[in-house]
This record gives C-alpha cells, structure tokens and sequence, in this order.
C-alpha cells in the first residue's frame, strides 16, 4: 500500500537541505534514511500499530524545527542539560558534575571524538523499525551520558526538552546516549515540554547501557503541547545484577507513544517499569514495552496505570518474552486503568512468551470506574461527590506519583494530578 | 419536650427487590442512647445503610424525619454534614490516601458546612493526635493509607477517631463491636461515650450484649423481620444475651399465629 506522499516527500527534503552538517558520519545516515524510505511510516496495518493511528504525521509537510527563544523554565532538580527544539542550548557547568559524569550535548561530543558514532545504533533497531531509521538518519542533536565506574550521585541529573511550536508544523528528531559504569548509582529525569498548542513532531531514540550492579532511577516526564505528536523509543541493555527502574508519565501530547525494549542479559537483572497516563479530549496514550528475559535469574515488573477522561485512548501492549534456558524467571506484569468517561477508550493487551518451564510469570489487566464503595465511605464522611471522585482518582494515581525517585517532582506531580482532574482541589 | 433528633415512621426499604424492613418505628430524642438487637437478617444494617442514604436500598414507604427535615431526600454528604454519623460493620480500604488526608479532608467538608473556618494542617494534627490519645491509636495510622492492612480492630478504632473528629448529633454504630477483644470494646466505647451529650445522641445496632455493658443505653429495641417488636431498657438486652432471640419470636407470632 503507498504511503500519503506528504511526510515522506518532507523528510526527502529535510535530508536533502541538511544531510551534509548534521553530525557524525555520513553513510549510517544514508542508509538508514534509504531504509526509512522503502519502509514508509508505520500503519495501523502493523500489528505493533494497529490503535495508533499516524495518519496525521504521514499527512503532514513537516519543517525542521527551528531555533527560538528560551521560555520560562520550571526549576532544575539537579545538573541540567537544556534543548530549546532539538538544539542544545545550555549545557552543565563542569563544576556541577561529580568526577567521572558527563552529560552533555551528543553532536558537540562527537565533534570532539568521532569514536562515538560508532555506539549509535548499537541496541536501537533500526531495520525492523522505520521511526528509528528516520531518527538515525536525521537527528540534529541529542544528549549524552556517560557515568565512571563506581560513581554514586548524589542528585539527580536531568534533562530537559523544550518544543515550542512555530507558525509551520516542525520535526525535532532527537537522540540519547546513555552508559552506567559497573556499580554506579543515578537518577536521570527526562521532562519533555511543550509551551502551548500547535502541531510538531518529535521522534526520539534512546540507547541505555548498564553495566554490571549499575542502578539507574530513569524519570519520563512528557508534557508536550496538547497537538504534539511524541513518539519515542528506548533500547536497554542491562548486564548482571543491574537494576533499572523507569517511571513514564504521560501526561501531554496529542499522540504520544513511548517503547521501552529491554534486554535482560546477564543474571540477576532487574528490571521495573511503571508508568501513569492521564489522557483527555481526543488524546491518544500508548506504552509499548518488550522484557526479554534473555538469561537466567533475571526479574521484571511492570505496572501501568491510566486515567481517561472524555474522548481519550489509551494503548498499553507488555510482551515478555522468555528464552528457553532462561530459568528461574520471575516477571509481573500489571495494567489498571480508570474509565471517568463512557467515550474514552483503552486497549490493553499482554503478551507472554515463555519458553523456559522453571520461571514466575503473572499478569493482570483491569479497566474500570471508581469503586462506590469508596465513594459511598467518603460521602458518608461528609465528602461531595465530586471532590470524593477526584480523591479517589487521586489515590489511583498516587500509586505511580507516590514512588517517583525526587520529592519536588512527586509533589509537582501530585498538584498536577489533583489539578487535572474534574472536581479539583480537595484538601 | 424537645423536637425528636430521629423519627422512623413506618419505614419500608427493600434490597434487591426483596423488602427488608417492614414497617419499622423508631423515634430518638437528642441525649438518649438507643440500642438496637436483633438476630441475623433481622434488617439491622439495611437500617444503618438507609439512614446514611447508601444507593441500591430502595424506600417503598413511610418517611424518616432528622431535625424536623426529610431526611431520605438528603445526599450521604448532606446528612453527614447535618450531623449523622454511620460507622461502618466493614470499613472500606482506600489505597493512595492517607489516613491523615482523608481524616482532614471529612473534617473541613463538615466545617465548611457548618460556616466554621477550614482547619490547618498544624491545628489539625494537635487536634487528630489528641483525638487519638485518647482511643489509644498510634499517631503512625495518619500516614498509612485509610484502612489498607488495618486489622478488624484497627479498622474499627479509625471508624470511632473519625466519630470523634466530625462529632456528630447522631451517631449510629453498626455493629462496632463484632470482632473486637474486650479491651478494644472498652476503648471504643469510651470513645462513644466521650461524645455524648444532652445534644447528641447514638444508636447502637449489635448482635450482643456485650457492647452495652459499657456503653449503657437509655432504650433498647429488638428488631425482627423488620419490625421492632419490643423495646425496654437496659434490663431486656441482658435478658437478650441469657435467653436469645427464640423467646420473643414464640410472643411476636403467638401460638399458631401466620408468619
């Protein structure tokens, strides 16, 4: 089937205008680009597509991203490494980085040292999925992080990602590079900003390596502006006794699609995703994730959860997927969501794998309304109605929000939950 | 004489579709306390469930006065904020809420209604653990999640501090007491007793005697399909815990009298 001729011919244009100053080398990037080209744009065709419909990026003439001025910014949890529409902008001062960290712009990084370019592509998939193919063909920047061996931060680092749409609909397509040394311990927020409404597109592609006992607190805040069509995926590998944990939430965007693919390869890795969605108007919130249990001992745990309101569509699709000699095998999967409208929608749909015969497996779906039990306990106490539903949404949420790795940001999450949602501020 | 607090006046309420109670009086005066017996399926909690306007009990007839106003025609948030207080047979578990939050949160609803100022969380924490003091509940259970892994006794205890904060005029107690040791029973009752006052007044619903040992009432009622069918004072509920309820069911039907 041909793809509307739009994006395709756009990004055709894009390549041709800037191939030659975008950094590192140049062949990767044609043949990627020529990958993208004969694979098109997903389809709902796709089974991994088939809610996620991206008519509108593949009918849209798409601009390169411009630069603009920085906006207001909310305040940094720790060292900051700044993006203003895919550019970075500002990088941390030396001084506010432990010895043995480094975090910063990836294009300036490979300027100074051409090596890296060969770690680009590494884990991410670039000839099964044509989104990261376009993304390695035209990346014009993107962050680095690099932690020393037996390096423990004591705060955590971030980096944020500000997209402030301009008079045309603009691509930014990003990228990150990610190494923890064997032993070392950080919290990394990625918070992804629009600043209003107005359609882009950004499409980001994160490679993490984590060496052996490495521990990473990996923060996804995405609040993009309510036309942004987000689409991002991570490629993880994690070496023995590692422990990951990534906390997705998706708040924003019009369209917005995070994959997260872990490969869980040496014993006694773990790995944890948890992830919270709130989605209203037509929003449409997908979460992708693929544990591969590719060695014994290892353990996963998921646990998703959504609040839809209005005409909102949620996605969420877990594979878990156990190699035959993976033995001792534990992995949890969960998907709860809460309906506060008839007309939104979620397709929730787990996928276990499991070719191993000594292993723990176990996952749970539900969608549902508010429990009136609770309600009735809580009106019962005085409570009205609708601040008791907009408490117990609350209290639905709190569980991801609860658990986040930084206190400012459970607390800026938590006033932005019970500012979300209908009924307000109940305390 | 004072305007009764409560008037029950030939109330019908079915479950369902199945009527449970059956032409049910029952008239409480500000001050008394009232205790109300009856065997299983007697329609003690579909009382208790009916006066805090829980959905899915339906009233077929008769009417229920709180105050001199219709009662039935108030939301669950109406009445407790007009002073009716239910503490549950079973406690509902809320995850992702903490106790302390909710507890706050009831309390300035029902501040705000009463025209008084909300309550800050500095005031309201001297208030709370005070409060607690004396029910001898530890200050931990306001920063657990309301209810979740509480045991029965704990559950019952946060029922009577939540009693204790809102301070009702009428407080109905459904079974409070089942699954309680002696020592949580005393405390609860004192906690019960604490709050009585010539404006306020409890209705008690248990299975057994044993609650009124310390918490004495003034009446106490026996209900049966539905229907109270003899009242006394404190005298019948000890007679109640001697003899059972066969007794009264052979004086309520008569010999050979239809069901």
């Amino acid at each position: 089937m041909s793809q509307p001729a739009n994006a395709l011919d756009a990004f055709r244009r894009t390549w041709e205008a800037r191939h030659r100053d975008l950094p590192g080398a140049l062949e990767p990037r044609r043949e990627a680009f020529e990958r993208f080209l004969a694979a098109g744009l997903p389809t709902t065709h796709d089974e991994d597509w088939r809610f996620t419909n991206l008519r509108k990026l593949a009918e849209t003439d798409w601009a390169s991203a411009e630069p603009a001025p920085l906006p207001a910014l909310p305040e940094p949890l720790g060292p900051r490494l700044l993006f203003v529409n895919g550019r970075c902008v500002v990088e941390p001062a030396a001084d506010e980085l432990p010895p043995g960290v480094r975090l910063r712009s990836l294009a300036a990084a490979l300027a100074e040292d051409a090596s890296l370019d060969s770690g680009l592509g590494a884990l991410a998939d670039e000839k099964a999925r044509s989104l990261t193919a376009l993304n390695r063909a035209l990346w014009e920047d993107g962050a680095l992080l690099e932690i020393a061996d037996g390096v423990s931060l004591d705060q955590p680092l971030e980096i944020l990602r500000v997209h402030t749409p301009g008079a045309a609909p603009a691509a930014t397509h990003s990228r990150t590079l990610l190494a923890l040394g064997a032993g070392s311990h950080a919290v990394l927020v990625e918070h992804a900003l629009g600043t209003g409404p107005g359609p882009y597109l950004v499409n980001t592609v994160a490679e993490l390596f984590l060496a052996c006992d490495a521990h990473l607190e990996h923060v996804m805040l995405q609040h993009e502006g309510p036309d942004a069509l987000a689409l991002g995926a991570i490629a993880l590998q994690q070496e023995a006794g590692s422990h990951y944990t990534s906390h997705s939430l998706a708040l924003g965007g019009r369209l917005a699609r995070l994959e997260i693919r872990a490969n869980l390869a040496g014993e006694g890795a773990h790995c944890a995703l948890r992830g919270l969605y709130l989605g209203r108007d037509r929003q449409l919130l997908d979460h992708h994730t693929t544990i591969d249990h590719a060695t014994p001992h290892t353990t996963s745990d998921e646990l998703y959860k959504g609040i839809l309101d209005e005409r909102a569509h949620g996605i969420f699709h877990g594979r878990v997927h156990v190699r035959p000699h993976a033995q001792k095998i534990s992995a949890q999967q969960t998907n709860r969501n809460l309906l506060l409208s008839d007309r939104a929608l979620v397709h929730t749909k787990p996928q276990l794998e499991i070719f191993a015969d000594d292993v723990r497996c176990s996952h749970g779906a539900t969608i549902g309304q508010l429990d009136p039990d609770q309600l009735f306990y809580l009106r019962t106490r005085g409570i009205g109605e609708r601040d008791a539903r907009a408490l117990l949404s609350f209290a639905f949420a709190s569980e991801i929000a609860g658990s986040l790795p930084v206190a400012a940001l459970r607390e800026r999450l938590e006033a932005f939950v019970l500012g979300w949602l209908p009924g307000g501020d109940p305390a | 004489m004072t305007a009764p607090l409560l008037e029950i006046r030939d109330l019908h309420a079915s479950v369902g579709g199945k009527e449970i109670l059956r032409g049910l009086d029952l008239t409480i005066q500000p001050g008394e306390v009232h205790a109300l017996m009856g065997p299983n399926g007697s329609g003690k909690s579909t009382l208790a469930n009916v006066l805090a306007g829980r959905e899915g009990y339906d009233v077929t007839r008769g009417e229920v006065r709180y105050d001199g106003e219709d009662l039935l025609g108030m939301a669950p948030e109406l009445r407790a904020r007009r002073g009716i207080f239910l503490a549950f047979q079973y406690p509902v578990e809320i995850r992702g809420i903490t106790n302390g939050f909710f507890l706050r949160a009831a309390l300035n609803a029902v501040r705000t209604a009463r025209g008084e100022d909300e309550i800050d969380a500095f005031d309201f924490l001297e208030l709370v653990k005070d409060k607690m003091k004396s029910i001898e509940m530890d200050p931990k259970f306001l920063d657990r999640s309301v209810n979740e892994g509480f045991s029965g006794g704990e559950k019952k205890r946060n029922e009577i501090l939540q009693m204790a904060l809102l301070e009702p005029r009428l407080a109905v107690l459904d079974e409070t007491d089942s699954g309680l040791d002696i020592d949580a029973l005393r405390i609860v009752a004192n906690g019960v007793n604490g709050l009585r006052s010539e404006q306020r007044a409890v209705l008690a619903i248990t299975h057994y005697a044993r609650l009124l040992e310390y918490l004495v009432p003034d009446y106490t009622h026996v209900l049966l399909d539905g229907r109270i069918v003899k009242s006394g004072d404190k005298a019948l509920a000890l007679e109640l815990e001697e003899r059972g309820y066969g007794w009264i069911e052979q004086e309520v039907q008569g010999p050979g009298a239809p069901a």
